[in-house]
């Protein structure tokens, strides 16, 4: 009963949230739908037994792709206005192509009812049904495939040191912080105790 | 699965990356005065774990990794031609003022991914391998970041370079889905009993993806740009430590993944072979550039080694590897050359009216550059010559006469712009004022380059014979 709540919970509002993505005028509105929908999608992918997919959805799809694409949204300054424009101009192409798709997905349709065209048969791995599938990638990448585990690490290093070498550079005439002689710095250098006359003012 | 003994199988990758996150550190305390003595220790982090690679031999994690003579002989060239690009590289990035520790470093885990090139046993060994080894490459060919063209060919090449690692990775599912597994052994044993077209699919995608990185036709179009705007030392490891790791990779999936299929994919890489003779050869020849000069030379070689890998015999594959280390001390040698012509300036000087009447100028530089040039094209008493022979030998070996025949034959168009390049050095006046020479480590490298390829090589072909043959045994 829960399940089939939290199904249609889900499935309506990865929908919803799918429409208001393409609807919404403000990019960065549209891009906060899409994480709406992603995260919406992992929880579909928990009631099917994928929670390893659902975990993938969240810290791929949000933390990285959605983020990325806000950055890009927010920082480049692209009219969007602009970028509807000419509605009118495109409407005839437009609907030529929306009659292809359409003709294409009749037609697929159609060749999917009479039957996939053979390629051979593919061979599946042996899934163990009691093992959850978190646990199962978990024992094959720490121990079978640990020295490709690591040299992935390898891969994301040498993307570290990639994205510094092309950008980082010196820059003059900042002020950056210097922990040590701030630590270094002792009250009796910095502060002097005053009795100024009335009327007198202070020599700083 | 015993991990020691894995551990000590993979010794080579584990020096190179350990010792390569130590410089890393004395690179980031110590900024750019460093360089140097990170550069050293970068030779002699390729140089000890050359030794740990000869040290020990057998499977590691599994058949994730193979040990065996051939991955040994691979090991062996690339760390060469690294350490050389090492050697090459510190006068001209001086002069461009950007001397950074991270160019040896770099180098350093491009060879780890070079290294799992050539021992990859398993399709995920040879993608993790492939793209670590990649991304090095990109981020080295946009090094001098202040230079448009470099930032160009690091930008194209990244763009394609994903596009082709997409390709194979595609065709490696395709191959999974319809073997059921990665490891080569298994796919081998899977294909023995007849192929299914989907996993026709996948070897054609996976041998596209593969071409792409030796920079075959069609695949081509990438590397004159890539190499033109690369900077030069950078060029000469592109040049030459990555291609051996690419060729070789493709000569163990060709045969220990695909080997009970010789037929499908023997006519995909004839067709590449010639293809890349004949573009090499006819393309090279209204270029104007001396590196885009040598990027249609390297096209042009890849598909005299393919020649080698077509045949599908254990005399191919030798030949191959024979080609292989000939074509490395031709490029490194050709690269140290080039790199020692420099305008009034001492700026950088790359094109082929540079060198005309260099002869007059500079004997020595111009003696060297000739025998690499004759060397390039194959003309006998030379040691490139021998290189051709082997590889032709192979392909008659096998059967495939007709082969041999178109391959020679377009390689009389390539010994054009090899020869033309002769002339203008000797036989052209001199316009533009060159200062040549550029330090005693390019001039040594040159002078011992040349003395490879000289017809004093031939000396070394019972060495260098032998090591190749025991290398292709392993594959057998």
């Amino acid at each position: 009963m829960i399940q089939t709540f939290a199904f249609y919970l889900f499935a309506t509002i990865v929908l919803l949230s799918g429409a208001f993505t393409i609807f919404a005028k403000n990019p960065v509105h549209s891009v906060l739908w899409l994480i709406l929908a992603f995260f919406n999608a992992a929880g579909l992918m928990v009631l099917a037994g994928a929670e390893f997919i659902a975990m993938l959805l969240v810290i791929v799809y949000v933390g990285a792709v959605a983020v990325l694409f806000l950055f890009v949204v927010m920082m480049l300054d692209i009219d969007f206005a602009e970028l509807r424009a000419g509605f009118a101009r495109y409407l005839f192409f437009g609907i030529v192509l929306a009659v292809f798709l359409a003709i294409e997905l009749v037609l697929g349709l159609e060749a999917f009812r009479a039957g996939a065209i053979k390629l051979g048969t593919a061979t599946s791995a042996p899934v163990d049904a009691a093992v959850p599938n978190l646990e199962a990638i978990g024992a094959l990448l720490y121990t079978k495939y640990v020295f490709l585990f690591e040299a992935a690490g390898l891969i994301l290093l040498v993307a570290m040191i990639g994205a510094i070498v092309l950008t980082h550079r010196k820059r003059s005439g900042t002020r950056p912080q210097n922990v040590a002689k701030q630590v270094r710095r002792r009250p009796q250098d910095a502060v002097r105790n005053l009795t100024p006359e009335i009327g007198q003012g202070v020599d700083l | 699965m015993d991990y020691g003994q894995s551990l000590l199988i993979t010794l080579p990758e584990i020096i190179l990356s350990i010792g390569g996150l130590v410089l890393l550190l004395v690179a980031a305390w110590s900024g750019a005065k460093a360089t140097r003595a990170v550069s050293i220790s970068a030779v002699a982090l390729l140089v000890a774990a050359g030794v740990a690679t000869l040290c020990y031999t057998g499977d590691a994690f599994g058949a994730l990794y193979s040990g065996d003579q051939f991955s040994d002989f691979g090991h062996v060239l690339i760390y060469i031609a690294a350490a050389i690009s090492l050697m090459i590289a510190p006068r001209f990035f001086q002069r461009a003022g950007l001397a950074r520790a991270e160019y040896p470093i770099l180098i350093l885990y491009a060879c780890v991914g070079m290294g799992m090139m050539v021992s990859a046993t398993d399709f995920l060994t040879l993608y993790i391998g492939l793209e670590l080894n990649s991304l090095a490459a990109y981020v080295l060919a946009s090094f001098l970041r202040t230079d448009e063209r470099s930032a160009e060919a690091g930008l194209k090449y990244f763009v394609l370079g994903a596009l082709a690692s997409g390709i194979l990775l595609f065709g490696m599912s395709l191959v999974y889905g319809f073997t059921g597994s990665t490891s080569f052994v298994a796919v081998l044993g899977s294909l023995g009993g007849g192929m299914e077209t989907g996993a026709l699919f996948g070897i054609v995608f996976v041998l596209a993806g593969l071409a792409f990185k030796i920079s075959a036709v069609p695949f081509h179009m990438w590397t004159p740009d890539v190499y033109e705007g690369a900077p030069t030392p950078v060029t000469a490891f592109f040049a030459s430590a990555p291609k051996v790791a690419a060729t070789a990779l493709t000569v163990r999936v060709a045969v220990d993944a695909f080997g009970t299929q010789t037929l499908a994919w023997q006519q995909i890489i004839i067709f590449i072979a010639l293809a890349s003779i004949i573009l090499g050869g006819v393309a090279a020849i209204g270029q104007t550039n001396l590196k885009r000069l040598l990027a249609y030379s390297s096209i042009n070689n890849i598909g005299f080694l393919l020649i080698g890998l077509a045949a599908g015999t254990q005399e191919g594959i030798s030949a191959v590897l024979v080609y292989l280390s000939i074509y490395v001390a031709m490029t490194l040698g050709s690269f140290a050359c080039i790199m020692q012509l420099r305008g009034p300036d001492g700026e950088p000087r790359e094109e082929l009216s540079d060198i005309a009447g260099l002869s007059q100028t500079n004997k020595g530089l111009a003696l060297a550059m000739a025998i690499f040039m004759f060397s390039l094209a194959g003309i006998p008493p030379l040691f490139g010559f021998w290189g051709k022979v082997v590889v032709f030998d192979a392909a008659i070996g096998a059967g495939l006469l007709p082969l041999a025949v178109i391959g020679i034959a377009a390689s009389v168009i390539g010994a054009f712009y090899y020869i033309k390049i002769v002339k203008l050095m000797y036989f052209d006046e001199s316009r533009t004022v060159l200062q040549t020479g550029d330090g005693k480590a390019l001039a040594w490298i040159g002078a011992i380059m040349a003395l490879l390829v000289s017809p004093l090589g031939y000396f070394s072909i019972p060495l260098l014979g032998g090591f190749a043959n025991n290398a292709a045994s392993a594959l057998f």
